[in-house]
């Protein structure tokens, strides 16, 4: 039942507005609205139970194991919710002096000084709004770097087929022709395509290491070389950073610009589809075109650096500073984790990857890429299961919510048939990976004897699988009281 | 080692499942001479007392003052019940309702969100959210030259008293593809966008006309004359408008004869805590036929294989994760838990309920101008304005608020910076939380600054009389 199906007209919850109703005789009739808008009249109660009944109605990381591959649904610390609202953050505009927000600034200038550390960049602004804004703030600093020295021929960007699909795109937005450039059979990117490909229109490629694959792309150094030698600059896409994290630096890898997931890496929440935070961090030749404001510190009082102090800077991508919530939160993680609880993300991230690989392989599962190492997640491919026993990825995936545990990532990436991408992250138990094992074991039975059961599957959410052609189809985006 | 759950024993037996030495081995496939050493621009873990103190203490720093500066960001009374069914872990802590089946809570309520948008803007569509509300207008723009086939020339007219911020974000996204923003003027007497400041530009090629109500000055612009001028004209109208104050203005899709083409704004003001700026969100709404041009999330409301009512994403045709370097844009995650508290908020305050937090806003600021309005402050505009004014001052402007700060008052937004011709002038703002004792302490704490600074013996003297 909607909201809109509990309204009764003339019901409120008066506590929550002001009690009088002020004339507004000044404002002409002819800019005023005449009818109220058609909210629903609720109690509070009545929004109380019935938004706690919908919250119910959702797998969470704090309900269930979310082993959703390139996502990085690990713990969320509630310190960190509680300790960035506390009411001085939440009472402060953003439009104060700098000198009424000391507290939240020095939080936000050493987050980006921790960031410069881990990433091994040589700057780094805190200000795009989620990974998408970081791209495309990385991809335009590309733009504005080749403009600035008037090498204005490079109009390509290049990306590997594997890439994730925010990179296409965001080579779009920002004016670009996309190349993709194919993996090979390790799943590594294919040099000699590379080469091949690269040139005088090169402006940059957009990588992810460890790929979307899940595996390291070994050969980094030499791609490097070889986009550099073109005179194309090096992406940095942050999405994997959880599995390297204190173990190796993009900035050491020879990125020229990276973005970072702060609502992946360190940990802040998903929130059913953010907010997230995408930082960014540069080289030193992109350091004056990056998005402000940035914090700086003169040793007695922290400040904004805006457009005057970086007259090339590509500009401002909000209204104000981006998501200082959320970087507050993950500021908090930053600190309870420090620089050995960092390197131990890595660590144990790539220990619970490689260990629940291994027990499905055990179990008779197929995997991508048997013969590499899995980095924080790794490719089950159900190709033979979809030939011998006519179940899907899909299939297994939606069998999977029965049990209690997120499908894993499905038909990502691409290039991998029948997929599953799977990340269990650092923050679950042994017992967990087991628990998720046996359960893919029994799913794998059930194929075997009764396959009907995994078609027809999910049998125990509130709803069984959805028409989605006719939602396309028959367009319903919004309640309206005369249906 | 916090938040990893492993003891010793887990290790050792993982280790020997998976058949190496030790957790190091796992990283031999990275070449040796890319390895790091310690990170010792991370301080060392602190537990979480030590941090609550340290957070505590500089969240004390900040203070909780007496703020009446508005620009883009709103104070506004919050109901307790918002932000503790947000940060239930079930929203907090659950991914993008990709798995429909496991997200049903979300997605019913971003088709709840989708329906009071509309409701609010009285458009027929909405998204899902975008970043904030100047990222929203970038959007708008790249949508309406998708959109608008009978043009172009990818020219936008985008009015000077449009928020100065949502015009540099406009800048630096859209600039990238070859747009073309064209400032237009705003009336020196009413601060409003007149119709013949558009006059210039009739006959032209223009994509669209960005209208923003209240303006950046607070000040109310003849809508209806002004979508009818840019539909006469072949461009797309692009409104931006505050949610709180669409529940007393007339709402974007009537504007006009035929109401705003897209519709965007800043919905902080909806149970969005100030937070030095973020997160919020933006919302977007459009008419029908434009919905496929739409970026960023849209949820749609079905049936599952039994013929029960369900909710999922829905035309993903249009984003990133499918049609890649086509999709509409390249927005992945967007806002959704402030879209949660937003969607709560205005189950809690209704129609009526937002209709009197305007209607106190509005009074508030009323009342403000007039206590503030002495010899030597004076509203700058003389039109109808919705709860921010423009004040001018006789007296330079940072000399004589910053003793105000002293007092924990913060006492508005100064334009200097953003309209050098508008030095000594403030942007103020009164919204529902503040009380009339609120406004005599800022209007007294202002008479005393100007009394000492005006007093025999001190040079400053008025400019205006």
């Amino acid at each position: 039942m909607l909201i809109f199906e509990h309204s009764k007209p003339g019901r409120r919850a008066t506590a929550q507005a002001p009690f009088g109703e002020p004339a507004a005789d000044d404002l002409p009739a002819a800019l005023l609205r005449d009818d109220v808008p058609a909210l629903p009249e609720v109690s509070e109660m009545q929004a109380v139970r019935h938004y706690t009944r919908l919250s119910q109605k959702n797998f969470s990381i704090d309900t269930n194991f979310y082993p959703l591959g390139s996502c990085t649904m690990k713990y969320n610390p509630r310190a960190c919710n509680s300790l960035a609202m506390l009411p001085g953050f939440l009472a402060r505009h953003p439009l104060a002096p700098a000198s009424e927000g000391q507290g939240v600034l020095a939080c936000l200038y050493e987050l980006q000084e921790m960031l410069r550390d881990v990433t091994g960049m040589k700057a780094v602004s805190l200000t795009p709004a989620a990974g998408a804004q970081g791209e495309f703030a990385g991809v335009a600093m590309i733009r504005a770097y080749h403009q600035a020295r008037a090498d204005t021929a490079r109009n390509e960007i290049l990306v590997p087929d594997a890439a994730h699909g925010t990179n296409p795109a965001t080579a779009t937005m920002c004016g670009y022709k996309v190349r993709e450039i194919p993996t090979d059979r390790n799943g590594d990117v294919d040099i000699e395509a590379l080469r091949a490909a690269v040139g005088p229109h090169t402006a940059g490629i957009m990588l992810t290491n460890p790929s979307t694959l899940g595996v390291f792309e070994r050969r980094i150094k030499e791609i490097a070389g070889i986009v550099h030698d073109a005179g194309g600059l090096l992406y940095y896409d942050g999405a994997n950073l959880n599995a390297i994290l204190g173990k190796v630096r993009p900035g050491d890898m020879g990125f020229d610009v990276i973005h970072m997931n702060l609502h992946k890496t360190f940990s802040t929440p998903h929130g059913g589809g953010g907010p997230g935070a995408g930082p960014v961090g540069v080289s030193e030749r992109l350091q004056p075109f990056l998005p402000v404001p940035l914090v700086a510190f003169d040793g007695d009082e922290y400040r904004w650096v805006t457009e005057q102090d970086l007259p090339q800077s590509i500009g401002r991508l909000s209204a104000f500073m981006g998501n200082v919530g959320v970087l507050l939160r993950a500021y908090v993680y930053a600190r309870l984790l420090g620089r050995d609880g960092m390197r131990r993300v890595a660590e144990f991230a790539t220990l619970n990857a490689n260990y629940l690989m291994k027990q499905l392989q055990n179990a008779g599962f197929d995997l991508a890429y048997p013969n590499r190492r899995a980095t924080h997640e790794f490719i089950v491919t159900l190709k033979r299961q979809a030939r011998e026993q006519h179940v899907t990825a899909m299939d297994f995936a939606k069998r999977l919510l029965d049990f209690g545990y997120h499908a894993p990532t499905t038909y990502f990436p691409l290039l991998v048939p029948e997929c599953l991408l799977i990340e269990p992250t650092e923050t679950e138990t042994r017992e967990e990976l087991d628990g998720f094992v046996e359960a893919m074991k029994q799913i794998q039975e059930e194929a075997e004897t009764n396959p009907a059961l995994l078609h027809e599957a999910p049998h125990t959410q509130p709803v069984r699988r959805l028409d989605e052609v006719r939602a396309a189809r028959e367009l319903d985006v919004r309640w309206s009281n005369d249906r | 080692m916090p938040f990893v759950p492993h003891t010793e024993q887990d290790v050792r037996d993982m280790l020997g499942v998976i058949g190496v030495p030790d957790i190091e081995t796992l990283f031999d496939e990275i070449p040796a001479a890319l390895r790091c050493g310690e990170l010792n621009g991370v301080p060392e873990a602190h537990s979480e007392q030590q941090v609550s103190r340290l957070m505590s203490r500089r969240a004390a720093a900040d203070g909780e003052p007496l703020c009446f500066i508005g620009a883009g960001a709103y104070e506004h009374h919050i109901p307790a019940a918002v932000w503790q069914i947000v940060t239930r872990g079930e929203f907090y802590s659950a991914y993008t309702p990709y798995q429909a089946e496991a997200s049903q809570g979300t997605l019913q309520l971003i088709y709840e969100f989708q329906s009071m948008m509309t409701a609010l803007t009285a458009m027929d569509v909405s998204n899902a959210s975008l970043y904030d509300g100047a990222s929203a207008l970038s959007e708008a723009l790249l949508m309406a030259v998708r959109s608008n086939r009978k043009s172009s020339s990818r020219r936008v007219l985008m009015p000077v008293n449009v928020h100065p911020a949502y015009r540099k974000t406009a800048h630096a996204i859209v600039t990238n593809q070859d747009i073309d923003l064209v400032e237009v003027a705003y009336d020196p007497l009413g601060g409003h966008t007149a119709l013949d400041s558009l006059k210039a530009h009739a006959g032209e090629d223009i994509t669209a006309l960005v209208i923003q109500q209240p303006n950046f000055f607070g000040v109310l612009e003849e809508v209806d004359e002004l979508t009818d001028w840019a539909h006469a004209n072949g461009a797309l109208v692009i409104a931006v408008v505050n949610p709180v104050a669409t529940a007393l203005l007339k709402p974007p899709g009537r504007w006009g004869t035929e109401g705003a083409d897209i519709v965007v704004g800043e919905g902080q003001p909806l149970g969005v805590p100030l937070s030095s700026g973020g997160p919020y969100f933006g919302f977007m709404c459009a008419r029908q036929q434009h919905v496929r041009q739409m970026p960023g999330r849209i949820v749609g409301r079905t049936v599952d294989r039994d013929g029960r009512t369900g909710y999922t994403l829905t035309l993903q045709a249009r984003e990133q994760h499918i049609r890649r370097s086509k999709a509409t844009s390249n927005i992945c995650t967007n806002q959704g838990l402030l879209v949660t508290a937003a969607t709560i908020h205005m189950a809690l305050l209704g129609g009526e309920g937002l209709r009197r937090v305007a209607l106190a806003c509005h009074a508030n600021t009323r009342a403000l101008v007039e206590k503030l309005g002495n010899d030597y402050i004076r509203p700058r505009f003389n039109r109808p304005y919705f709860h921010e004014a423009v004040m001018s001052s006789a007296l330079a402007l940072p000399r004589l608020l910053r003793p105000l700060y002293a007092h924990n008052l913060q006492p508005g937004y100064e334009l200097a910076g953003d309209y050098p011709e508008l030095a000594d002038c403030l942007l103020v703002c009164a919204t529902e939380t503040k009380t009339e004792d609120d406004l005599n302490l800022y209007r007294d704490h202002l008479a005393r600054v100007i009394e000492k600074q005006t007093s025999a013996g001190c040079p400053v003297q008025p400019k205006m009389a």
